[in-house]
This record gives C-alpha cells, structure tokens and sequence, in this order.
C-alpha cells in the first residue's frame, strides 16, 4: 500500500478529479472512510464532483503506550454520490507481541446536499462491514462474534467565514454497532451495551490548507472492559488536491484493560 | 486618515480592490484551458462592469446590480459543479494575487454561495 501512496505521490496529476473546493473532502478515517481520523464524514472522500470519478490511497498509523494500529486502503468515489472504500488494520499488542488484523469494506451514500453550498447541512448514510481475520482474543474476552456491520448517519457542514472571518467545519454522526474496540476485539458480548454511539467533529481553517480540530467518538462496552471513548486534537495540510497529512493526538483511554492509551497518529491520503 | 472600514466592500479595497479583483479573474480565465470556452463569445469589457458592479453591491458597497439575474444570464450554458469550483479557485487565485487576507476572501466566497443554484446545470 505504501507503494500505491508513492505513486500517488510521484504521477502528474493527469487523470485527477478536482471539481470540489480544496480540503472540502476532508482526510481518510482508520475504517477506511472519508472523515477525520476517527469519525467518518458526510464527505464521500476524494475530488470527485457530481460528473467525475475519484481514487484515493491512505495509510495511518497510530502509536499508543500500549499497542500501534496500522490502517491502510483506499476509496474510490463515483460520481459525488457513492463511496466505496477497503481498509486493512493491522492493531498490534506489544506485550503479547502479537498483532490482530482486521478488514473493512464501506459503502458510503450522500442523501442530501453538498458540505459549502447547501442551506441545510450535507447528510450521508454509510455502512462498514468488518472482518476479524485473529478471532483467537476476541473469543477469549467473549465476544459473540468475529464480524459485524456498523450503520451510521453522518452530516457535515462548513460554514464559510463563521469565527472571526475563518471558515468552521463541523460534523456529527450516529452510528449503529456492536464493535469492541471498533472490531479489533469481536462484536457484541456478555455486558452489551447501546448499539447506538454518537460521534462528532469539529475544525476550524486557518487557511485554504491547513485545519485544526477535534473529534469525539463514543464507544460500547460489550465487553465489561471499561472501553472508553475515544478523542482526538489534529491538524491536517491539505496543500495542493493530490495530497493531504494529518497529525493527530490520540486519546483513546483504556483498551482491554490497559489503561491511558494515548499517542501521536500520522496520516497520508493520496488522491488520483 | 483612512476611512473607516465598515462593509466588506471597503475591507477589500473599495472600487481599486475590486476592480483589481476583477481584473486579476478576467486575465485568469482568459489563460484558463478549463473554462474560458464559456467566456468565448462574451463582451469583456461588459462582463467585467456587470461583475464589478455585482461585487460591489453584494459586499454592501456604494453600487446597485442592474444587470441581467444569474439564472437569465447563465441559462443554457450547462455548467458544470466542476467548473464552477473551478472559477471560485480562480476567483481566490485573483484575491490571493490581489493581497486580500485569508478571513477577508472566506467572506466574500460567503457572500456568493447562494449564486451557486442559479448558475450551474441549467
């Protein structure tokens, strides 16, 4: 994967979509969907606009006290309309020295709207459907099962100018799911929780490039291990339609029983 | 002593900003390989008064947009959500050349987002 973002990176921009407005599309989330890092977007990631295609390459990595997670994929977006997306996620355990991987393929629709010009906020629905390929900690922790599918509802809006003269972005999902630990740790278990989980974003541009922010994910604790929510500080530089890098840090408190998880997340979305 | 700046006209540099805007869009699109096939047959020197006057009356300046509505002048002309963001960048190229601050251009891109229904795919 690190070798398609090189190419990304290396070819012209020659068959590039870039009908949307730079940065608008926001930045690639560790499920593989547009989004921030953590919470996916109404965004459908990449340029694509109304009449054309996009394909984007991302790889992130994430390095807390206790475990790394590695995610790679891609998107491609069809038309402004449909989002595909693949994600593979490596979430290694250093004590255990042993890693768990997980695959997800997403499929993201906008219902209404568009993230600058709409009156009313741009509103998507999208689905995650995720596949632990090393059952073997999940089941020991008892999870129900080794796969599931996440529904959410996203909406976005970027409100031009609003603080100050800078442009504000916000954005505000619920998402319906079983996960543990986002699927690192099965689905579903003896302490099931609410299966709906509210999660929000918000950043402000400090130009056309460059975005601080913050995200909120709630979690479910399936499992009676004290899962936390997850947040999250990051700037992304969104330079040019080719490329964007986000730097985040991570606060993702307490992950099968190991408490404070916290680290720097690097990012790179390459775009076609 | 400078004149207190009140209106969003005024903090893009009154009439020497916009028309400096303006002139900076016009040699944009007249380079512009994406765009400039909708401006072919247009009369420049008419396209650039009617813009300069419509810029001047969005950002609360001392002028009144009499000229044809959005929707008249860009029917049949099947733009594009493309093309449009297309000139919007070159709309900020213009102001970026033309020294506008970052907080100042955001809130004349502000001002020209409701246009957008009245100029694109029709």
């Amino acid at each position: 994967m690190f070798r398609l973002i090189v190419l990304v990176f290396v070819s012209t921009s020659l068959f590039a979509a870039d009908g949307k407005l730079l940065a608008t599309p926001g930045v690639s989330q560790v499920e593989g969907s547009g989004g921030g890092g953590l919470v996916p977007w109404a965004q459908l990631a990449g340029y694509a606009s109304q009449d054309e295609i996009a394909a984007n390459a991302f790889c992130s990595q994430a390095q807390l006290s206790d475990f790394r997670l590695r995610s790679c994929g891609a998107q491609l977006n069809l038309y402004d309309r449909v989002e595909l997306s693949v994600a593979q996620q490596n979430f290694r355990i250093n004590a255990l020295d042993t890693s768990i991987d997980q695959n997800i393929v997403g499929i993201k629709t906008r219902l209404y709207g568009d993230l600058v010009y709409s009156k009313w906020p741009m509103l998507s629905l999208g689905m995650q459907y995720k596949h632990l390929k090393d059952t073997a900690i999940a089941d020991s922790l008892g999870a129900k099962d080794t796969s599931g599918v996440d529904w959410y509802l996203a909406a976005s809006k970027l409100h031009l100018g609003a603080i100050a003269g800078y442009n504000l972005f916000w954005n505000v999902t619920a998402r319906r799911t079983e996960a543990n630990e986002m699927g690192i740790l099965g689905f579903g278990g003896p302490n099931q929780d609410s299966r709906l989980q509210w999660e929000a974003s918000t950043a402000i541009f400090f130009s056309r490039e460059l975005a601080l922010g913050i995200e909120y994910r709630q979690k479910p604790d399936n499992l009676g291990l004290k899962e936390d929510n997850w947040s999250d500080f990051f700037v992304a530089w969104l330079p040019n339609k080719s490329l964007s890098i986000t730097a985040a840090w991570l606060d993702l408190g307490t992950i099968a029983g190991a408490k404070d998880q916290k680290g720097p997340y690097f990012s790179m979305t390459g775009y076609f | 002593m400078q004149a207190p700046q009140n209106t969003l006209y005024d903090k893009l540099g009154g009439e020497a900003g916009v028309d400096g805007i303006v002139s900076g869009l016009i040699k944009q699109i007249g380079q512009d390989k994406q765009i400039f096939h909708y401006f072919a047959d247009a009369n420049i020197s008419r396209f650039r008064t009617h813009l300069t006057t419509h810029l001047c009356a969005i950002t609360d300046g001392p002028c009144q947009y009499t000229g044809d509505s959005m929707t008249d002048i860009h029917t049949g002309m099947k733009i594009t959500e493309k093309d449009f963001n297309h000139l919007v960048d070159l709309l900020i190229n213009a102001m970026n050349l033309e020294g506008i601050p970052h907080r100042i251009l955001n809130q004349l891109i502000a001002k020209l987002v409701p246009l957008r229904v009245s100029i694109i795919y029709i």
